[in-house]
């Protein structure tokens, strides 16, 4: 067991437990709090593999942008006043027994596959090469992008407010 | 770093990245499929799309194809961001609808 | 200019009025002065027409224009061959003398109308159904094939219909209308056949097509007869359009629309249209169908001719004189006159479209009073219409110096010869007498309205020279009624360039066995004929023309100046009392007054049989039909309750059984359907889980 590994487990576990609380909380507040560290440890699973502007992207969109707004979600879709935040869950048995089923296939191609993991150089910083990447080789999706969020923004902004005229 | 991961016999490799996906997204799933307020499907949503980053980079990282994964990975994070606000928007139209976001209540389709 | 350039010229001028029509129809509500727009294009096409003119008649004087091309390829059809639908112009001198006449005279309508229709409600779609129609006109002219010419020609009934109708706010205006669109379907659907007769033998509409092949001795249908009846239903068009016997009614009454229309659609161009038809047609008639033809026009012509001698509305004279002019034209190129008929129409359009602007003149400034009885003495009052007026009476009754006096000489001329050579002696006498009549009741018409004292003082206190856009027309159309417009000779048109050199007779492509043997000249082949412009008669013809030539003038002139010092004595001098003759001859001036009561007869046969049939028909309805059905339906009561009760218990025991099923059915699957998309995403995970186990790599 080397740093690496240990380090690896510990945000491993992380994401799995939080995650496993994101799904179970009977509390909205709570799934959105332990939502937040299921992001913090997708985004140290990001660091140990070398994609170090990624886990600053997770921690800056995830955290700061879809969860506040998540959470915004929570406060204006609740009554505030009421302390029961909460929301329960139906067809649970079906769903385990399902989902479990799948993951283990999931798994079980996973194992059976023979990947070929050829190390690959990752350089010191991938913020350069990712910059260079987006104006280069990708410019056209980075502009459609650019677009997608602004349609996004408009048509959100249009959807929420439609009743009031 | 770069350097003692190389030369070290490390015991963690692809397959325990991918694991990790594989439970997330099952978790996600469990999410999409069980809770009943919208907001809650929505995390959920966001724990696959979370799954499949982790997905991109461990096969950008140890597959050969450069940091073209990565890339891949941020766009999807683009996207999520658009499309949780377009959900939220909707999800707010159904409570001004139905005063409520439980989507198990929500069963027009139904009739 | 080339070929190319006057062909193109000539699709700018047939377009610019659609143009006009276009911009003054959707702007002309907004923009009040629009339609001086329209006025420009129509002048702009006149000068253009111009050019083409001198450039045709100048360059290609023996070669004809053509350009087309195709609208509708069908293919390989079965049992035809390849069928193909060309459209296209062709431009010979016909056409540019008649694109000429038609500008000329649509643009001083234009002109003339600024002033008379001041103040109407409908100003700018006056002149946009103004411009439709010009479009229309030139269309008929421009084309190269008949089924081109047909559709324009609808389009001018369609558009002289508007025009007849424009003041639909009166019942009578809006009467004439429908009746003229009716009168003219009659026509049509004889023209239509025709039509349908030739494109079923030849698989074209094209004129050149059909003629070349019927001179190679393709007939229709294999039989001379046929190719008489389909001149002669063609012809039916002529009849409707040119307001020739039996179907002329239309024609009076059309002068319910504003006069500058009657100068232009009624008197000059539309009407002229037929005889630019049988003009067109001519090669094909056969010795049978000219005949007809030529006593159809006879008979109009005489017909109307004693109808307008007791008429006392200013526009009714000039509508049953052009009627009777119609039917001279139509007579001459009965007789195979082709030339003279052809130069009687421009000279006609040019002196009737005057006396027409003129009446309008005298009616504008007699606050729209039409009778005859209530004018007098106008001639002190307005000058410049009496003298232009004048001009164009002299030339329509045939007096030397004129233009009428040349083409209605040829005319004459043409009736005697034919006369001398078949034998037709009924044609020329009534010719003769149509000559002496017109000059008759067109000088009484002069007399009554311009000579002697004003019979109605307070409306001849009124009355005032029009404006000068109004006058400008008249001076304008009375000095193309002056001979030397047409020849350097006043007795004979033979010296001038029309009828020498622009206008020749075709050569006819009937088998020599069905046409008159004077139509055939021996000594020249049609390639000759299109060469030298020589005109094609047999010597046979040209010597009884040259024989003619000198009895028919003297003849004419004899009895137009007849005509004349009667009307003279009767109106002017007032020796013969012209009651004193209607009543010696009560029932022929009642029937004349009348016109022949051929309305009445109209109303009694064909629209009261019409009536009739349809109360017949009603009555069949009720009894006979409603009868059936009523038995019918009896016995289908009876038959219902049979199986009715069928119904109620076997079939309906069927069918709420299978309805019972579906519902004992569709109530369990129900269940499956929640309505709520998690459950189905739980379903779908459960698919494919099922999936990788029949196909999954396991």
């Amino acid at each position: 067991m080397e740093l690496y590994d240990i380090i690896f487990y510990l945000f491993a576990a992380i994401t799995i437990v939080s995650g496993i609380v994101v799904v179970n909380a009977k509390n909205i507040v709570h799934s959105a709090f332990s939502l937040l560290l299921t992001f913090f440890g997708v985004s140290g699973i990001y660091v140990l593999l070398g994609a170090d502007f990624l886990a600053i992207v997770q921690i800056m969109v995830y955290v700061g942008g879809i969860l506040i707004l998540l959470l915004f979600g929570v406060m204006l879709t609740n009554k505030i006043t009421d302390v029961e935040i909460r929301s329960g869950s139906f067809q649970v048995f079906p769903a385990i027994i399902g989902l479990a089923a799948f993951a283990a296939i999931l798994f079980g191609v996973m194992t059976s596959t023979n990947w070929k993991t050829e190390s690959f150089e990752i350089p010191a910083t991938t913020t350069f090469q990712l910059g260079r990447l987006l104006i280069s080789e990708y410019a056209l999706v980075f502009e459609l992008l650019g677009i997608l969020l602004l349609v996004a923004l408009i048509g959100a902004a249009s959807i929420a407010r439609r009743d009031k005229e | 770093m770069q350097e003692e991961i190389r030369n070290k016999k490390l015991e963690v490799g692809l397959n325990h990245f991918l694991t990790v996906s594989v439970v997330l997204f099952s978790l996600g799933l469990y999410g999409v499929v069980t809770r009943k307020n919208a907001v809650m499907v929505l995390m959920g949503v966001e724990l696959i799309l979370n799954s499949a980053n982790i997905n991109f980079v461990a096969f950008s990282r140890f597959g050969n194809f450069g940091i073209n994964g990565e890339l891949y990975a941020l766009f999807v994070i683009i996207l999520a961001a658009a499309e949780a606000a377009i959900a939220l928007a909707i999800v707010l139209n159904i409570y001004k609808r139905f005063a409520n976001v439980n989507v198990d209540e929500i069963n027009n389709l139904k009739e | 200019m080339s070929e190319i350039a006057n062909i193109n010229l000539s699709i700018i001028i047939l377009l610019l009025p659609l143009l006009g029509f276009f911009i003054v129809l959707f702007f002309g509500k907004k923009i009040e002065k629009l339609y001086l727009v329209e006025v420009g294009i129509i002048t702009l096409a006149f000068v253009l027409s111009l050019v083409v003119g001198f450039s045709k008649l100048g360059t290609y004087l023996h070669q004809d224009l053509l350009y087309s091309f195709t609208w509708i390829d069908f293919g390989n059809v079965p049992t035809i061959g390849n069928l193909h639908i060309d459209l296209g112009i062709k431009i010979d001198n016909l056409t540019v003398i008649m694109l000429f006449v038609v500008n000329l005279i649509s643009m001083l309508v234009h002109i003339y109308s600024m002033a008379y229709m001041k103040g109407d409600s409908r100003y700018s779609r006056y002149f946009a159904y103004l411009g439709i129609f010009t479009f229309s006109m030139l269309g008929i002219v421009l084309t190269d094939n008949i089924l081109m010419m047909y559709i324009f020609w609808e389009l001018v009934g369609l558009s002289s219909y508007l025009l007849i109708g424009f003041w639909y706010e009166k019942k009578s205006a809006a009467d004439a209308g429908k009746k003229a669109f009716l009168t003219n379907r009659v026509g049509d659907l004889g023209m239509f056949i025709g039509i349908l007769i030739l494109f079923t033998n030849y698989h074209s509409f094209s004129f050149d097509y059909i003629y070349s092949q019927m001179s190679a001795g393709i007939l229709p249908f294999g039989s001379e007869a046929w190719l008489t009846a389909a001149g002669i239903l063609v012809f039916m068009g002529a009849v409707g359009k040119s307001a020739q016997f039996p179907l002329h009614v239309w024609l009076p009454d059309a002068m319910e629309g504003p006069t500058p229309v009657s100068a232009l659609i009624h008197a000059a161009t539309m009407v002229a249209a037929g005889v630019y038809l049988v003009a067109r047609i001519f090669v094909m008639l056969t010795a049978d169908a000219m005949l007809v033809i030529a006593i159809v026009g006879a008979v109009t012509s005489l017909f109307a001719a004693t109808i307008a001698l007791t008429q006392n509305d200013i526009k009714k004279v000039l509508a049953y004189s052009t009627v009777s002019q119609l039917g001279y034209m139509v007579m001459s190129l009965g007789v195979g006159a082709y030339t003279f008929a052809f130069f009687h129409l421009v000279t006609h359009a040019f002196f009737k479209a005057c006396l027409f602007l003129g009446s309008g003149s005298v009616i504008h400034s007699m606050h729209h009073e039409q009778d005859i009885r209530q004018m007098g003495g106008l001639r002190k009052k307005m000058p410049i219409t009496y003298y232009t007026f004048l001009i164009a009476t002299l030339a329509i009754s045939g007096v030397p110096l004129t233009s009428g006096f040349l083409s209605k000489d040829g005319i004459l001329a043409g009736t005697l010869a034919f006369g001398e050579l078949t034998g037709h002696w009924l044609i020329p006498i009534m010719g003769f007498a149509v000559a002496f009549l017109t000059a008759f009741y067109m000088f009484r018409l002069v007399i009554l309205t311009f000579h002697g004292t004003p019979r109605d003082q307070h409306k001849y206190d009124h009355a005032h020279e029009s404006p000068f856009v109004m006058v400008l027309p008249l001076i304008v159309l009375s000095t193309l009624s002056i001979f030397f417009w047409y020849t350097p000779n006043p007795v004979s048109p033979d010296a001038g360039w029309f009828a020498s050199q622009w206008v020749t007779t075709p050569h006819t492509v009937v088998p020599a066995s069905s046409s008159f043997d004077f139509m055939i000249n021996e000594n020249n082949t049609h390639a000759e004929t299109s060469e030298h412009g020589v005109i094609t008669h047999s010597e046979k013809y040209m010597h009884a023309m040259h024989w003619a030539h000198y009895p028919a003038m003297i003849l004419s002139l004899v009895l137009a100046g007849l005509g004349i010092l009667l009307a003279f004595t009767m109106y002017q001098w007032k020796k013969i009392s012209p009651d004193k003759i209607a009543e010696s001859v009560k029932g022929l001036y009642n029937g004349s007054l009348n016109k022949w009561y051929i309305d009445e007869f109209y109303n009694k046969t064909f629209i009261g049989g019409t009536l009739n049939l349809g109360g017949l028909l009603n009555w069949f309805d009720k009894w006979i039909v409603d009868g059936i059905v009523n038995g019918s339906a009896a016995f289908t009561r009876v038959f219902s309750k049979i199986s009715g009760y069928f119904d109620s218990y076997i079939v309906d025991g069927l069918v709420n059984g299978t309805a019972f099923l579906s519902g004992f059915i569709g109530f369990h699957f129900k269940k499956l359907q929640t309505g709520k998309v998690q459950t189905y995403i739980v379903l779908v995970i459960f698919s494919m889980l099922i999936l990788f186990y029949f196909i999954g790599p396991f």
